[in-house]
């Protein structure tokens, strides 16, 4: 089971189609090589924090700039960022175009995800945060151009999830 | 010395400056001396000012950032020191009021006091390679007026005393603050 190269290059391209400028983001595998392409692209400029939560401040700091702004992150860097989602975001209409690795979901081998991929969506919920689950190659991009859409007209965060089908070959 | 001081102090100066401040006592002092359009109020989400302030600097290179924080609130957040050095924006002056209490929400101690944890070293640790110290006024305005001349991130970590405000109130929305700052923001880019 290894990170599919080809739907990585779909994503970061969809990113970039939806005219996407800059990402923040905190690496994780099925993220590299996305990450990868983005470190490499001159067009695009990467943010790597320390922490998700940062993340969401940076974002608001791209929004304030009219900068069209993404992040990248594990359900488990979703989980650590929520006040910052809640209390910065939410509470002042900021926009957050997010694609998550939705990990320790459906055919998760590793016990130390599962959790975290339990939780994921009842927490989403929770949060009034729309979202959709990416699964297929032939509409990730579309769906990522679509987040991005919905979440500037909303004012709101927005989760595109990554799923197992989408990012393992 | 007050941190009001110190904002007063600074006020004249962040005049065609974008501004971030932490919540609570910090914000009112800013806002009591005169609201601007390029002002920010990060009324919650404890630690993340200066990463709105990072986001800020990256994204405007021709603009100079300014973020009022707390010891409190970036304790809350150290990674953001590591960040913010790895990143290098030239112009961000991050303000580290350090009250060595946790004042806006009665006063309690924080790891500061008595002096058990220094900010600056941690900042200086972090990467920052301008870093100061400022226990007076007087040395409090020259860090400022020196960070804001240099080309450079700058850190300076103001020690202060835990005072704030007698009243506290703003004539002002939480979204409406953020949707201004933004039009204010995007104004200036078309100047
Ligand atoms: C996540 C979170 N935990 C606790 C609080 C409660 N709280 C409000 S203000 C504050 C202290 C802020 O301290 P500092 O940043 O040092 O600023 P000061 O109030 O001392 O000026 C705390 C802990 C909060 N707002 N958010």
């Amino acid at each position: 089971m290894t990170v599919s190269y080809e739907n990585s290059k779909i994503i970061f391209d969809g990113i970039k189609a939806a005219g996407i400028r800059t990402v923040s983001a905190l690496p994780e595998t099925w993220l590299g090589l996305v990450l990868q392409r983005a470190e490499d692209d001159p067009e695009l400029e990467l943010i790597q924090v320390a922490k998700e939560e940062e993340a969401i401040g940076i974002a608001a700091g791209a929004y304030f700039a009219g900068e069209p702004h993404l992040l990248l992150m594990q359900n488990h860097g979703f989980l650590a960022a929520i006040n910052g989602i809640v209390s910065l975001a939410q509470l002042y209409s900021i926009p957050l175009c997010m694609l998550i690795a939705l990990r320790g979901h459906w055919g998760e081998p590793y016990a130390w995800h599962t959790r975290g991929g339990i939780v994921t969506e009842g927490v989403l919920r929770a949060l009034a945060i729309p979202f959709e689950y990416a699964r297929d190659p032939a509409k990730v991009a579309a769906q990522i151009r679509d987040a991005y859409t919905f979440s500037e007209s909303s004012l709101s965060p927005v989760a595109l999830l990554l799923t197992r089908d989408l990012m393992e070959d | 010395m007050e941190r009001a001081q110190c904002l007063e102090l600074l006020y004249p100066e962040l005049q065609d400056k974008l501004v971030v401040t932490i919540m609570g006592a910090c914000a009112q002092e800013l806002y009591d001396l005169g609201h601007r359009e390029s002002f920010f109020y990060l009324q919650h989400a404890m630690g993340l000012a200066s990463s709105i302030g990072l986001g800020l600097a990256l994204h405007l290179p021709e603009e100079r950032v300014v973020v009022l924080d707390g010891d409190g609130s970036v304790l809350m957040n150290l990674g953001t020191l590591t960040t913010l050095a790895r990143y290098r924006p030239r112009n961000l002056l991050h303000i580290i009021f350090d009250n060595e209490s946790l004042l806006s929400t009665g006063g309690f101690d924080s790891q500061t006091t008595s002096g058990i944890t220094d900010l600056a070293a941690i900042a200086r640790g972090a990467g920052i390679q301008h870093v100061v110290t400022a226990g007076t006024l007087m040395e409090f305005g020259e860090a400022a007026l020196e960070a804001l001349e240099r080309d450079d991130l700058s850190v300076i970590v103001a020690k202060v005393d835990a005072v704030g405000p007698d009243l506290y109130g703003m004539d002002l929305q939480l979204p409406e603050n953020a949707f201004r700052f933004r039009r204010h923001i995007l104004d200036r880019k078309q100047a």
